[in-house]
Order: C-alpha cells, then sequence, then structure tokens
C-alpha cells in the first residue's frame, strides 16, 4: 500500500479519540426531539390562539348582545346611537354567494374532472392540468377585480336591475374560482378507480358515458362529494371577492340582484374601520368570525369524515 | 328463448353511442370554460392596465394622483413581507415535518397535531387575520408593521409548507436512512445529513408555492389595519407597510370614484401576476428537474 | 471478565493474527435470543458463537429469520416499531441489548452491508467520507487518505479514482455495492455484517464482491446472510442453517455441506425445499 503520508492512520482510533470529545453534540442530540415537538406544537397553539381570541371576545359581545337576538335579528346597524347587532343579513349573504358559486362550481368542475380522467388523452391532459392550476393560483383580490370592472357591468347589460354592487357577479366569479379545485380533487378520486372496474363494464359493451356514470363515478363518490363540502367551504370562507363586488349594503334579502354583505366582507369593512376596541362594535367582529370559524370548521370536519367514512377499498 | 334481442341492442346503440359523443362535447367545453374565463381575465387585466405600466409606476410612491401614483412602497412592501414569512414558515414547517415523520410515535399526539395542520388549512384567511390583529398587532403592541403581518402570513400558509415538506421526507427511501443508521450516525444525523438534503427539492417547491400563497393574500392585512394611503417607504420589519394585493383592493374599490384607478389596480395586477407566474415556474422546473431519482 | 480497552483488544487481534493455532476469539455470542414482530415469533431461542477474523454465513429458505438476525447483531431490527427482543447479544463480552447499550457505538464497530445498493445521492468522494464526518473527523487531509485506503481495500479504486467527485449513482450495480463496502471501511470497522449483498448483482460483479469477502476477512470478522448456498460453501469458514426462526444446525462449513448432522440440512441444501 502506497500511502500519501508516513505511517498508516487508524481511523478507529481517531474515532474513538472524537467520541470522548462529543459530550456537546450529545446534548444536542437530547434536546432535539424536544425542540422539534416545540415547533409541531405552534400549530396547535395557532389554533388555540384563534379560538381563545375568538371566544373571549364572543363572550364579551354576547354580554351586550343577546344571543338570540344576534342569531335571529333581520337588522344589522352596527354604528349610529341606536346600534342593531343581527346576523342574518350576513349570513343571507354568506348563504347565497355560497349557493350561487357552487351552483357554477359543481357541474363545470365536476364535467372538467369526468373529461380530464375518463375522456382526454395523456397529452391532452399533461396541457389542460397546469392550465387550470394557474386558474387556482390567481389571487382573490384579482378575481374581485375582475367580478367588480368586468363581469358586472357585463351581466347589467342585460339584467336592467342589477345594482353595481350585488351578489350575483361575485357569486359566479367565486364558482369560477373554486372550479379548478372541484375539478382536481374529484379527478383524483376518479383516478383512484381501478382500470379493472372500467374494462368489466367496457367490456360488456357499455360506452365510455355509461361506465363513467354507472361504474367510475359511483365508486369516486365519496372524494366528489368531500370536493363539494371542501368548495362550499372554501365559498364561505372567501372574503375579498365579495368585498370588492358586492357592496356593504346589510339587506336581509333573498334578491340576487341587490348588494348584500356576508360575514367575510363585514369583517373586512368593520377592521378597515379601525374599530375602536372596547365598542360593541369591535365585539360584533368577533362574534361574526367565530360563527364563520364554526361553518368552515364544521365543512371541513364534514369533508374529512365522508372521505374517511366512505373511503372505497379496492 | 333469448333474453337479448340483438336486433334491439343494434337499434339502441345508435342513440347510446350519440349520447356518448354528445357527453364527450359538453364535457370538454366545461373544461375549456374555466380556461377561457382566464383567457378573458388575462385579456381585460393587460387591457386596462399596459397603459399605465411604465418605469415611473413602478418607481413612484403613492399618491392620489392618478398621473403621479406608483408601487415603489407595495413592492417594498412585499419584498419585506417574504423577508419575515420565508424564513419563519420554513423553520416552523419543515421543523414540525420533521417531526411528524421522523421522530413522533405513530399515536395520538402525532396525529391530533396532523388533524389539527389539515383544519387550520382550511380556516379562512380572514380569520387568521383576526388572530394577527388580536395578538401581533394589539396585545403584543406592534402595530400593524412588517412583523405582525409576516407572523400571520407565515401561520397561513404554514400547513401548505408542512405537508410539502411531509410529502418530500417520505419519499426519501428507507434504505438511505438504514444505510446512515450503519454507519452509527444518530437519528439527527441521519436527518441532517442524508433526510434533509434528498429532500430538499420537495420543501422548496412546498415554500416557494407557499409564498405565492402568501403574495397574493389579502384579506387578512387589510383586517390587520394596513392603510389605504401611505407615504414613507418601509425601511425594515418595523416599519409600517402595504403590499401589492392590498394596494389593489383600495384602487378597485376606489374606481368608483376616480376611474383611472382601475387602470392602477389592474397594472399592479400585471405586475403580481408576473411575479407570482416566475415563482410557479421556479417552483415547476425544481419539481422536473429533481423528479423520481431513486 | 472485564471490558476489554481497544488496545488490548488490538494487541490480542496481532496475536491471534501472528499465531494461527491459538483457538479464535468470539466476537459474537448470542444467548437464548428471542425476537417477535408484534405476534409474530421470528426468532426462537438462538444460540450462537461467533469467531473474529472468519466468515460466517447464515443460510435458510425466505422467512426462516436469517436477516431479521443479523440485523439484530447491530440493532438496526429496531427500526421496526412493533418490534420485542429477549435473551443477550454478547459483542466482545457486552450485551448490546443492553437498554444502557449506545446503539450508535455499536453501529460504529460492527458495518453493515445491504442487501441492494443503497448509497447516497453524493459523490463518490462523500459517500466514503460519511462515516469519518459523522464522527467528527473533518481533516481534508486524513479524510483524503480514509477515502482512497477504503475504496482500496474494497478493490474499486482503481475504477473511480478519476470522478471522485462524480455522483455514486452514476456507477454500476456491482460498484455501487463495493463503494458500499468501501463506505464500511472507512470507519474501520471490527465487524461487518452482509444481508444478502450480491442478491442485486450480476454474477461478475457477485464473484468479485466474493473474492472482497475472501481478502477481507484477515482483518474483520464478516457475518453474512446469503440465499445461494453455492456461495456460502465457497466463501464462508462456518455456516449457520436457519429455519422457521431456529438454528437447525451450526458448523465449519465443510461439515455442513459435506455431512450434515440434521435431516432438514441436508434437504435444503440438496434443495429438496426451500
Amino acid at each position: 500500500m502506497d500511502h500519501k503520508s508516513g505511517k498508516p492512520i487508524k481511523v478507529s482510533e481517531l474515532i474513538q479519540e472524537k467520541k470522548k470529545s462529543k459530550n456537546f453534540n450529545q446534548t444536542f442530540e437530547k434536546l432535539i426531539p424536544g425542540i422539534l415537538l416545540g415547533i409541531a406544537a405552534i400549530s396547535i397553539l395557532t389554533t388555540i390562539g384563534i379560538l381563545l381570541t375568538l371566544l373571549t371576545e364572543t363572550i364579551n359581545f354576547f354580554r351586550e348582545v343577546p344571543f338570540l337576538d344576534f342569531f335571529t335579528g333581520t337588522q344589522l346597524k352596527p354604528l349610529g346611537e341606536n346600534a342593531v347587532f343581527g346576523v342574518l343579513p350576513l349570513l343571507t349573504g354568506t348563504l347565497i354567494s355560497t349557493a350561487i358559486a357552487m351552483v357554477v362550481a359543481i357541474p363545470i368542475g365536476l364535467m372538467t374532472a369526468v373529461f380530464l380522467s375518463e375522456y382526454a388523452s395523456e397529452k391532452l391532459r399533461r396541457t389542460l392540468k397546469p392550465m387550470l392550476e394557474v386558474l387556482a393560483g390567481i389571487p382573490t383580490i384579482v378575481y374581485g377585480f375582475f367580478a367588480f370592472t368586468f363581469v358586472t357591468p357585463l351581466l347589467r347589460s342585460f339584467i336592467p336591475g342589477l345594482e353595481p354592487t350585488n351578489i350575483l357577479s361575485p357569486g359566479l366569479v367565486m364558482g369560477i374560482m373554486i372550479i379548478p379545485m372541484v375539478a382536481s380533487l374529484s379527478e383524483d378520486a376518479m383516478s383512484a378507480v381501478p382500470n379493472t372496474m372500467r374494462e368489466g363494464a367496457l367490456a360488456l359493451g357499455a360506452t365510455k358515458l355509461e361506465v363513467t356514470w354507472k361504474v367510475v363515478v359511483p365508486a369516486a363518490i365519496s372524494g366528489i362529494i368531500a370536493s363539494f363540502v371542501l368548495g362550499i367551504s372554501r365559498a364561505i370562507g372567501e372574503t375579498m371577492i365579495v368585498a370588492i363586488a358586492s357592496g356593504s349594503s346589510k339587506n336581509f334579502t333573498f334578491d340576487v340582484t341587490q348588494s348584500m354583505q356576508t360575514m367575510t366582507a363585514y369583517i373586512v369593512e368593520v377592521t378597515g374601520g379601525e374599530a375602536a376596541a372596547g365598542t360593541t362594535l369591535y365585539y360584533s367582529l368577533y362574534a361574526v368570525a367565530m360563527t364563520l370559524f364554526v361553518f368552515t370548521l364544521v365543512m371541513n370536519l364534514l369533508a374529512q369524515y365522508i372521505s374517511r367514512k366512505f373511503r372505497e377499498e379496492y | 328463448m333469448k333474453y337479448i334481442d340483438a336486433a334491439q341492442v343494434q337499434k339502441k346503440m345508435g342513440s347510446r353511442l350519440f349520447a356518448n359523443n354528445l357527453a364527450k362535447t359538453l364535457f370538454f367545453l366545461a373544461t375549456l370554460f374555466g380556461l377561457l374565463v382566464l383567457a378573458v381575465l388575462i385579456y381585460r387585466v393587460l387591457a386596462d392596465g399596459l397603459g399605465s405600466l411604465n418605469m415611473g409606476f413602478l418607481t413612484n410612491r403613492l399618491s392620489t394622483d392618478p398621473e403621479r401614483a406608483g408601487i415603489m412602497g407595495a413592492i417594498l412592501g412585499t419584498l419585506w413581507l417574504m423577508l419575515v414569512v420565508a424564513p419563519v414558515t420554513m423553520i416552523l414547517g419543515v421543523g414540525t415535518a420533521i417531526y411528524l415523520e421522523e421522530y413522533a410515535k405513530k399515536g395520538r399526539l402525532q396525529s391530533f397535531i396532523q388533524t389539527n395542520i389539515s383544519n387550520l388549512a382550511g380556516v379562512p384567511s380572514v380569520v387568521f387575520g383576526i388572530l394577527g390583529l388580536t395578538i401581533f398587532a394589539r396585545a403584543l403592541d406592534l402595530g400593524s408593521i412588517v412583523l405582525a403581518g409576516g407572523l400571520t402570513m407565515a401561520l397561513l400558509v404554514l400547513p401548505v409548507v408542512v405537508v410539502a415538506s411531509q410529502e418530500a421526507i417520505r419519499s426519501v427511501p428507507q434504505f438511505l436512512r438504514e444505510a446512515s443508521y450503519g454507519m452509527g450516525a444518530t437519528k439527527w444525523q441521519t436527518v441532517k445529513n442524508v433526510v434533509l438534503p434528498a429532500s430538499i427539492p420537495g420543501i422548496l417547491t412546498g415554500v416557494i408555492l407557499a409564498l405565492s400563497r402568501a403574495i397574493g393574500e389579502t384579506a387578512p392585512l387589510v383586517v390587520l389595519g394596513i392603510p389605504a394611503l401611505l407615504i414613507p417607504l418601509p425601511e425594515g420589519i418595523f416599519d409600517r407597510f402595504t403590499i401589492l394585493p392590498v394596494q389593489i383592493y383600495y384602487w378597485t374599490l376606489d374606481s368608483a370614484l376616480v376611474a383611472e384607478y382601475a387602470n392602477l389596480a389592474a397594472a399592479t395586477i400585471v405586475i403580481l401576476l408576473i411575479v407570482l407566474f416566475a415563482m410557479n415556474s421556479i417552483a415547476i422546473i425544481i419539481r422536473n428537474k429533481f423528479q423520481k431519482r431513486f | 471478565m472485564a471490558v476489554l480497552t481497544d488496545r488490548e483488544k488490538t494487541m490480542m487481534k496481532q496475536e491471534t493474527q501472528n499465531a494461527e493455532e491459538t483457538p479464535k476469539r468470539v466476537v459474537y455470542n448470542t444467548k437464548d435470543l428471542n425476537l417477535w414482530y408484534g405476534e409474530g415469533h421470528a426468532l426462537k431461542n438462538i444460540n450462537l458463537a461467533i469467531n473474529e477474523n472468519e466468515v460466517t454465513a447464515i443460510i435458510g429458505p425466505s422467512g426462516c429469520g436469517k436477516s431479521t438476525y443479523i440485523k439484530t447483531l447491530n440493532r438496526m431490527v429496531e427500526l421496526v416499531p412493533t418490534v420485542r427482543i429477549s435473551g443477550e447479544i454478547l459483542y466482545r463480552e457486552r450485551n448490546i441489548l443492553d437498554k444502557n447499550f449506545k446503539v450508535e457505538d455499536l453501529r460504529t464497530r460492527v458495518g453493515m452491508v445491504f442487501q441492494k445498493p443503497n448509497p447516497f445521492p453524493k459523490s463518490i468522494y462523500e459517500n466514503i467520507a460519511y462515516g469519518p464526518k459523522i464522527h467528527g473527523i473533518r481533516s481534508k487531509k486524513i479524510l483524503d487518505e480514509i477515502v482512497e485506503k477504503s475504496l482500496r481495500g474494497a478493490a474499486i479504486w482503481d475504477e473511480v479514482k478519476d470522478r471522485l467527485n462524480q455522483n455514486a449513482y452514476g456507477l454500476s450495480g456491482g460498484q455501487q455495492q463495493r463503494l458500499c463496502i468501501a463506505r464500511c471501511l472507512a470507519i474501520e470497522p471490527d465487524v461487518i455484517l452482509m444481508d444478502e449483498p450480491t442478491s442485486a448483482l450480476d454474477p461478475i460483479s457477485t464473484l468479485k464482491v466474493e473474492e472482497l469477502v475472501q481478502e477481507m476477512k484477515k482483518d474483520y470478522s464478516i457475518i453474512i446472510v446469503t440465499h445461494n448456498m453455492q456461495q456460502a460453501a465457497r466463501i464462508s469458514d462456518k455456516t449457520a442453517f436457519f429455519l422457521n426462526g431456529e438454528v437447525i444446525e451450526f458448523a465449519n462449513t465443510d461439515k455442513i455441506f459435506s455431512n450434515p448432522s440434521d435431516k432438514r440440512t441436508e434437504d435444503y441444501i440438496t434443495g429438496r425445499f426451500g
């Protein structure tokens, strides 16, 4: 052996020497799991933080406004001496905008998913999917701009009674925004259906459409429904589109041509006005946020439950 | 007697195939609908915004005069914000992912943290704004400065980084860990020297996607109390600031009063979309380059 | 008996090499080892004494526990969360299953080569330097020396010396496996465990690895799991036959393959089952 240096080195001895002087590293090694657990706990602290801030101020709010008045009140006049806090105008605003959005997002999203999963060639799929991802990646503020400066004027040209700010236009645009989400999650569910099931039906002479509706969609139904529920949750929590395009009238109405306010838009409006801490107006922010939080949480848990409970075993 | 009448089947086959073709066309049109809207949206933004887009617009400060208004402040604010969000969310996200994938025992605590993260991902961003307003801006008395906004955003996009990092770490084959343990490496040495280097492309992709989400978010920062008009440029993370999407928001709202503001909003959107497009391209390049190496 | 210092061990080793006639020392002594994966009883009452500076082969049909056993020798088996172990494994007179025994120390002294070549996605140089580095050796000069020595020791130096900074994934499967052996040698282990090291290799690469194993037994004690009986016969001094988690027979390789005392061993090596 031709070693560069004179005498061969004994690595094992070197290692033993180093081992003795490595106390610092050993302590560090022991601390690591604790440090990492601490970091992981921050996500839990975040949840606790959200719950605590919402709860404490919501309780303060209900000290001043009776619980029932809040949830059954059809009038919301947060400013002035005779302020009235009824959440129903915001709830209807939220539910109507969500409903409009889902009328757009569910059928188009599902059809897109079916096309991508069942009909499109691999090449076409690989072109279309990234484009849909672009649609999903557009910030909601851009959709808000689009709804306010383009969709509303367009709709007004053939719906004469439509107000400059209304719930219809942001609802539709929200639906478009949610299409990629519904499409992508539903497509994942359908792609997970094994090909053997499709082949079984195709071999009996079924058309692709029949295979899709009678085999693939039923097999993937839990994933598909979960995608709808997540879409609803997303629509309920969506803020900027409605904050821009549906105005701030706190009307209690079911007329979609009218301006309405959603829970999210109310939060933006009230904080934007820098409500002074300690006022009922300030507390109302938290009560509305709490309601919003509960709504979306229920939807998310429902989606998780559906996809877990009805998970198909192939 | 035959159960299946071949003639009947033959007769119906035509209409079945027609229905199939009709459905195929319909599904294709539905797919195109989303893309069509995307095209119209981009066209509208360009048509409205390109006219206002010039060097002055990029380098000027905010102003009520549409002729002189620029987005220098919003650009700087966005940069400062990312300077807070990137390290915070990366340390928290990757640390959480390492804990869940490498250290946590499969059990209640681990699945609790996991469920909690997926629920956090579903909390509306405006609620994070309230958290930031209450804790960072008011309780810690930071006010609506870059640091407060950055911490709020970091928590908001944390689930994205955690989930992406977990996937990246999980895709590191077990045999690499075994090789390292077999050399007498400790767990942390293995994580630091083998697992993290091998999963860094996936983690980076996740971080970039999280940042591009943060760059486009508006609601949390509006709730945090970012003012509509702000003259001094932010010089650090303790300064008050504005960011591109918030500026778009205020200009869009005010376009009802001053029509030119709509063009300024559109021009700002062009800049925002260019930044997002660049970030996503980088993420895709990283993802494709390092796909399936093992 | 008191625990030996490393110097004493080294001296002993040299003595053993000098005097061929002295009986070989036991490096691994397994006593009443039992191992369960959840409810499955994978190893049953294993008793084995493995000598130093020999090649000990472990053979047996799939699922007989031979891989589990070798992974217990450096406690890699504990990476499986549901595993339970009882009994003793004495490595150089110390029970490695003792709670206070540091696995990192054990694995520094006991190297392992795996079924599939598993180089790190790093350069050839970094693969070899990995072990010394994690054990605190930082000097570039010493590392250079270790890399060369280890690659020579694994008979792959001439093939890779001009591309030490290239990614190890560019090597062929056989070269990768020898690289993994070199990586193992870099921390100068006392024992090398090999878990079917040639099962993923072509015949020529297999031959090279076998020659290498023969060469290495001068300096190391080698325990090799193999499903290939010809390989066990070719390269090992002792052979243990495992069946259903039990050691059926453990003897000199010559004896096992020419005159096994147990009927089941005979059935297995003559290919009647397995």
